[in-house]
């Protein structure tokens, strides 16, 4: 009998120890797993799409800013984290043949005016000071909350800016510029206010090269449609509407990410490949050094859409807060006095409670 | 989508241009307010009236008075800040009726499309420019010419472009178009541009000043061409003659072109459905503009519709002549000053002279009389034709417009004798020198006015600086006087208009006889006179007044005695 029992022990601190051990390397798959789904950093993004020149002759560059606004609610971004800048309203321009919309080809296939568009800065507030303000949030309490870049240490912002520009600076309105000094010092105070995890700055002007030669900050991408010293040059004039509808940079990016899908594993050596010298006539240019991560391992995704990423798992995973020692305690001792639940069971939690 | 694509419209349109086909003696108000309402404009009508300083023989009109109709087309999506205008000016003897039915057209066309972002007024005025003139007035609230015009009831904001249009018939072989305005103003070359690009993509024949475009640059016929077009171009401007309607919307500083349709004996024609595809696009274009037109040039002359010499190209050749005078004044001013050195030496003065030496005190009083007396000439030259007309024809069995004409003249040759009435007034006290003195004011006097001018109006300045400069700098007491004097005679004002309309009709291909030149001169003078009074052109004050006296102060220094 006392051998059976004996038997009985061995055998349960056996099975025990199995599943103990095969316990942990589950878990430790688990982990692995857990850890890729945070493995670019970033929980949130953002986009700041800004087009700053007016007129009806500059229909094309509003044209090219909703474009990628298009794209990049489609695949996932909401309202909330666009910050539209728009300088000039061409769909309800009185010398608008077709009223309320904003074609990108000459065929008037793609209105990508669309009917929820959501402009937060238009016409006059379409400014350099208003457009460093969002940047690096300086903005005035009573600006409503559309109109400001919420984002914190863990966004990815698409920063997509588009009109008349030179070497070295971006003309607003007609009668400002935002030279490529002031853009790399705003981006380095959104740097030390850990105002995001990672930039991607596009930029479809003329000479668009030089903006991005300034930069300082790390985790920054920049991608121009010209060099310095080159033009960017228009896609087609319609009959119909009577002026150039696209730039030839930006209709050609808009036909790459029309392919894109929210489960694309495009990276972005794609996205600087799209527009080479014979279709773009301007030699589109790009910058990864500031960046830390490999761009073939960067996801389109990681800019232009916003990814949930969901995951059905069976198991349990305790997920131990990462804090010192002295949150610990101050943490079990919260729990001792029952102000907060002891971490529970994930499975048997449901739904998680805000 | 397309003028006249739709079958209803070009039929409506061949009902028109048939309907207008007799002439029009009088304007049918009435009708043209109907069919304006019709197709959908606002209509207002003014009515105007003038009288003319002496009856017009060319268009047989002394009190004129007539109804301007306009309709507005409202742009239907703007503010109605700006506008542009598609005239027609029509008259008793100009055949425009078939432009009336290209303008409805176009109206009826234009209503149909929603991409206006400036109002289109559509004017049809009588009485040719005087009733554009009237309307111009009243629509910017001036009165410059003395017209009488009701003020306008229906305005459409500031006018940024114009396009006036004359037709005489319903197939066209070639489409003239006419920049020089009012005194010799131009409009900005964008919008001759716009005009040459759209007859490229339209495949019109365009001309200007009635020539053709020379293919051939590189061989001399090309170049040859091309000066003949510019040599025209330079005798229009310099007649400061609104050539059309767009002539008194740039006083306005409203860019504008006439366009006239010419059917010549060329084999291939263009009907108006060409012609209004041409303007459709301009004025699309126009509508696309944001901005008033500034960036082209606003001084220019044109060997060719697709060539053009800006200012800085062409001004330093009027400088340079100029210069002559200058330079002939400094040298007369260096002989005077030796002159006036010569007696102070001579009278050999201990310390110092008097301030002023006596020659040049002398020099300065004998100056007052004969420049006076030139710019009285000239206030006369001025004044009596029109003022004295009624005297004249009481007495002579002449009509006003030939009293005005030959009162002119007479006083111009009376002015030929002045020399001999000036040393009357004159006693024998002036000196020698007393000439020098004189020309260097004349040659100062000259050439301030040749450079005020050649500001301007450019061909002006320059015809006359071309003929008078030499004469000027060559005239001298002592020398082959009646060579001089001939000279001087040949290069009068007078003489280079007479010069200049044979040469205008020699560049036409239309020489004149002897006979005919003169009846020209004749008929160009009363014109001038008229021009004057009726728009405020200024080619006839400043022969007159500035000019004319300049010329006699050099006629009086050839006589010096």
């Amino acid at each position: 009998m006392v051998a059976s029992c004996f038997l009985r022990k061995c055998l349960t601190a056996l099975a025990g120890l199995l599943l103990l051990s095969f316990g942990s390397l589950a878990a430790s798959q688990i982990e692995d797993q857990t850890e890729q789904f945070f493995r670019s950093g970033h929980t949130n993004n953002w986009a700041v799409l800004v087009c700053t020149s007016r007129f009806w002759f500059n229909y094309r560059h509003v044209a090219n800013t909703l474009s990628v606004y298009r794209s990049v609610k489609r695949l996932g971004i909401p309202d909330s984290h666009i910050v539209l800048m728009l300088a000039d309203d061409m769909a309800c321009n009185p010398r608008n043949p077709k009223p309320a919309t904003v074609f990108s080809h000459k065929n008037m296939e793609l209105n990508v005016y669309g009917d929820d568009v959501e402009v937060d800065y238009r016409s006059y507030e379409v400014t350099v000071e208003n457009f460093l303000r969002v940047l690096t949030g300086r903005i005035p309490p009573s600006t409503p909350r559309s109109k400001r870049l919420l984002s914190d240490d863990r966004s990815n912002i698409l920063i997509y800016m588009t009109g008349h520009g030179g070497n070295g600076f971006l003309k607003f309105q007609d009668s400002e510029e935002i030279t490529n000094i002031e853009l790399a010092d705003a981006f380095e105070q959104m740097w030390q206010k850990r105002r995001y995890n990672e930039l991607l700055f596009i930029i479809d002007t003329c000479q668009g090269a030089s903006m991005y030669e300034r930069f300082y900050s790390p985790n920054i991408m920049a991608l121009a449609s010209s060099q310095v010293g080159e033009d960017s040059l228009s896609h087609q004039p319609d009959p119909a509407i009577g002026v150039h509808l696209m730039d030839r940079y930006t209709f050609y990016v808009l036909e790459f990410l029309e392919e894109i899908n929210p489960a694309s594993q495009t990276n972005m050596n794609d996205l600087f490949q799209v527009c080479p010298k014979s279709l773009c006539v301007s030699t589109p240019g790009h910058r990864t050094d500031l960046f830390q991560r490999d761009p073939k391992n960067v996801l389109i995704t990681d800019f232009f859409g916003s990814v949930r990423k969901v995951e059905i798992t069976t198991e349990t995973i305790r997920l131990q807060p990462d804090l010192g020692n002295m949150e610990s305690r101050f943490l079990t001792d919260l729990q001792q006095k029952g102000k907060i639940q002891p971490p529970q069971d994930i499975r048997k939690s449901g739904w998680m409670r805000n | 989508m397309g003028l006249l694509s739709d079958p209803v419209r070009r039929r409506a349109l061949a009902r028109l241009v048939l309907r207008l086909n007799a002439p029009l003696w009088a304007l049918p108000v009435a009708w043209l307010e109907r069919t304006m309402r019709s197709v959908g404009l606002e209509v207002y009508t003014q009515s105007f009236s003038r009288k003319l300083p002496f009856p017009d023989e060319t268009r047989e009109r002394y009190m004129v008075a007539g109804t301007n109709v306009y309709g507005i087309l409202r742009a239907p999506r703007a503010a109605s800040t700006e506008s542009l205008v598609l005239t027609v000016p029509c008259g008793p003897d100009s055949a425009n009726s078939q432009a009336v039915g290209l303008l409805l057209a176009l109206a009826a066309h234009f209503r149909g499309q929603i991409y206006w972002a400036k109002d289109i007024i559509f004017l049809v005025t009588e009485q040719d420019l005087l009733g554009t003139e009237a309307w111009l007035e009243a629509y910017h609230d001036t009165n410059v010419t003395g017209m009488q015009s009701s003020p306008l009831q229906g305005r459409a904001g500031a006018i940024q472009a114009a396009l006036a249009l004359e037709l005489s018939s319903d197939v066209v072989t070639s489409l003239d178009v006419a920049v020089e305005g009012l005194n010799g103003q131009l409009p900005n070359l964008d919008l001759l541009n716009l005009f040459q690009t759209f007859c490229q993509k339209g495949g019109l024949l365009c001309t200007l000043q009635g020539k053709l475009q020379p293919q051939d640059w590189t061989s001399v016929d090309g170049p040859l061409q091309g000066l003949q077009t510019l040599l025209l171009m330079t005798l229009q401007q310099a007649s400061g003659r609104p050539h059309g309607a767009h002539g008194l919307f740039l006083r306005y500083r409203v860019e504008a072109l006439t366009i006239r349709g010419i059917n010549s004996f060329r084999q291939y024609k263009y009907d108006l459905v060409a012609v209004g595809k041409a303007l459709e696009g301009m004025f699309r274009k126009l509508n696309h503009l944001l901005e008033r037109l500034h960036q082209s040039f606003f001084f220019y002359v044109l060997p060719a519709l697709s060539r053009f010499v800006s200012i800085g190209l062409y001004m330093p050749a009027a400088g340079f002549l100029l210069l002559v005078l200058g330079l002939k004044a400094l040298e007369l001013w260096m002989q005077l000053h030796e002159a006036g050195a010569g007696p102070q030496e001579a009278g050999g003065a201990s310390g110092p002279g008097p301030p002023l030496p006596p020659a040049q005190s002398v020099g300065l009083a004998s100056l007052v009389a004969p420049l006076l007396i030139s710019q009285a000439m000239g206030l006369a030259l001025y004044v009596l034709p029109v003022l004295g007309q009624h005297v004249a024809t009481q007495h002579f069995p002449v009509a006003e417009a030939e009293a005005v004409v030959l009162t002119l003249l007479a006083i111009y040759a009376a002015g030929l004798a002045l020399p001999h009435s000036t040393h009357r007034v004159m006693s024998a006290q002036a000196p020698d020198r007393g000439w020098m003195a004189l020309k260097l004011v004349a040659l100062i006097y000259l050439a301030l006015q040749l450079a005020c001018v050649a500001l301007t109006n450019f061909s002006l300045g320059f015809l006359l600086a071309a003929t008078m400069v030499p004469a000027a700098a060559l005239t001298h007491p002592c020398g082959p006087r009646p060579l001089y004097a001939a000279l001087l005679v040949l290069t009068s004002p007078a003489a280079t208009l007479l010069g200049c309309l044979f040469l205008w009709r020699e560049l036409q291909e239309a020489p004149l006889s002897l006979a005919e030149g003169w009846q020209l001169f004749l008929a160009a003078l009363a014109q001038g006179v008229l021009d004057h009074h009726t728009y405020g052109a200024l080619l006839f004050p400043l022969l007159a007044l500035g000019l004319y006296p300049c010329w006699l102060l050099f006629w009086n220094v050839l006589f010096w005695k």
